[in-house]
């Protein structure tokens, strides 16, 4: 449990917000996939901590990213935080994507939304390991494709829109690079419904593909087993034993 | 520095701070953040006898001051606590509570009879009152005839402490606590969860697999002061309060209603430390007050 510091608090648009948190120490090391549950307060309204990913971890500033979309009064009052305000937060949560075997394979992580959040510190982690990647991103309109200009700091973009407003019209699945482009490894973070599309694609051409979930939870630490999956070992908890899946482990309906 | 040491049934606590079933898995999970000897009991997530999946997701709804869960007491069954989780947990320095659960009154007393002979185990705390299992559980702690006939079964059967868990659903909680009492229960744990729902507006459906839940959190909390202080004056054994407590005011005001003891359920979610701080708390209450003992201000309402 530690207590970070607002840097600084910038709305993208009027529906998403990047929370930069430091500390005076050194931050734990944390590894792409990995959560926290920020503790808002304790008004009725927003009783349990909330799981958020982490966005991105800049080492040399110290700082933690977290892109916050306002879904309810807990992510509301986050996006609202002013600088040099104190946040309590459980940190690092659950496991890891996994690092790919082979430096040569070709690597495509596609997010939709908020889901984009752990891919962008993904992205800086494999490149900062040799590898190379591609980012497939999604969203309704331009004004959900957040933080393009950092995404292609790590590798490729490709982007769609449901409207066409930006990148080609249509659902990540539909985008024309999934067309003969073998990919050796996908990871995946967004609304569950693209991540079954995503998945059911993995398993019509025999990718491997990981998939992070965020199902809702209370404690974060795999006591309450509130979060569960149904996996081919039974119910296991989304905040210790994931929250990234192999897909081959879930059993989802695809 | 008060003594906080407290007897409960057959219990000797070095203070009166237990950690919920449920709520605090098996101890262990939480050991990151604090030094989990100092509690004065852990009573270890449900157990039966068979392995259970528990509900299927969602299972959970936050809602004011409080949350619904619908977990279904998810566990590997008896002999996986025996084989594997008890070896890993039995040298923390506290006391290690089972809670035992069943769909039959066969069931509770195999479950319990296994548990006989862990010497680090010094007592169980029986769940008649779990909420989302639609056997069992609840069924057997909602009326006085079924509570006294399990109670006395698994009486016969295991030799330790024996604390019963009773459920607020019911129209008249004393008449349980009672009924158990006359069966030879050494303490009872009140309250279970509320049975509530939640319902999104936006898809019309609810939002539990299971439509109803159990509620917790400061949202019952006055509700569970009540059912306490009432059962404090039918019976004669020791009363272990919970029921949304966050903090250490909140214990003293259910140990002034006649609780023993008290356990920390939901404030787990929020702060992993919270029961060393409640426990740091009813000292500092107790010198600031001059009492010497956690023991004069157990129904001390004035």
């Amino acid at each position: 449990m530690l207590d970070l510091i607002v840097k600084k608090n910038e709305a993208l648009n009027n529906q998403y917000s990047l929370l930069i948190l430091t500390s005076p120490e050194k931050l734990p090391d944390m590894l792409p996939g990995q959560f926290v549950e920020v503790r808002v307060d304790n008004s009725p309204s927003t009783f349990l901590r909330r799981p958020i990913s982490i966005n991105y971890i800049d080492y040399e500033k110290n700082e933690l990213w977290l892109l916050i979309q306002i879904v309810g009064d807990g992510t509301r009052k986050m996006c609202e935080l002013k600088e040099g305000e104190i946040l309590n937060l459980l940190i690092p949560l659950g496991n890891s994507f996994s690092l790919p075997e082979n430096k040569a394979f070709k690597l495509l992580l596609v997010g939709g939304g908020v889901g984009i959040a752990p891919l962008l510190f993904m992205g800086s982690y494999l490149k900062e390991r040799g590898y190379s990647c591609s980012f497939l991103l999604g969203g309704r309109s331009k004004d959900n494709l957040l933080q393009l200009c950092e995404f292609e700091r790590f590798g490729d973009v490709y982007t769609t829109t449901e409207d066409g407003s930006h990148g080609e019209r249509g659902f990540v699945t539909q985008h024309s690079l999934l067309n003969g482009s073998n990919f050796d490894l996908i990871y995946t973070c967004g609304p569950t419904p693209m991540m079954k599309a995503v998945a059911s694609y993995a398993t019509k051409t025999g990718t491997n593909c990981e998939v992070s979930l965020e199902n809702t939870m209370a404690c974060g630490i795999g006591s309450c087993l509130c979060c569960v999956t149904d996996t081919t070992e039974g119910h296991l908890c989304v905040c210790t034993e994931g929250p990234v899946f192999n897909i081959t482990k879930l059993k989802w309906q695809i | 520095m008060a003594n906080l040491n407290i007897n409960i049934g057959k219990l000797q606590l070095k203070n009166p701070v237990l950690t919920a079933s449920g709520t605090f898995g098996y101890g262990t999970e939480y050991s990151d953040f604090m030094d989990i000897s100092r509690i004065g009991g852990i009573i270890v997530k449900g157990t039966t006898l068979r392995e259970r999946q528990g509900n299927p997701y969602p299972r959970m709804a936050e809602t004011p001051s409080g949350m619904l869960n619908a977990v279904g007491l998810q566990n590997k069954g008896i002999d996986y606590f025996i084989n594997n989780i008890y070896p890993t947990v039995k040298d923390v320095d506290t006391n290690l509570i089972v809670n035992v659960s069943g769909s039959t009154i066969e069931d509770y007393i195999i479950t319990a009879e296994k548990l006989n002979d862990l010497n680090r185990i010094p007592g169980i705390e029986l769940n008649i009152s779990c909420p989302n299992v639609k056997e069992g559980g609840m069924a057997f702690g909602t009326s006085c005839l079924s509570a006294a006939e399990v109670v006395k079964c698994v009486r016969r059967a295991y030799k330790n402490d024996l604390m019963v868990k009773l459920s607020p659903n019911v129209t008249d909680i004393s008449e349980i606590a009672r009924a158990v009492e006359a069966e030879g229960a050494d303490s009872v744990s009140l309250i279970n969860t509320l049975l509530g729902m939640a319902i999104d507006s936006e898809k019309r459906r609810p939002i539990l697999s299971t439509i109803t839940g159990g509620l917790s959190g400061p949202a019952v909390k006055p509700i569970a002061l009540r059912m306490v202080w009432q059962v404090a004056q039918a019976v004669k054994i020791p009363v272990i309060g919970l029921g949304g407590i966050m903090n250490a005011a909140d214990a003293i005001e259910f140990i002034l209603a006649g609780a023993s003891g008290i356990q920390i359920g939901t404030a787990n979610f929020i702060d992993p430390t919270v029961s060393i701080k409640v426990i740091d708390g009813i000292n500092d209450y107790l010198d600031r007050h001059g009492f010497k003992s956690i023991t004069d201000i157990i129904g001390a309402l004035e």
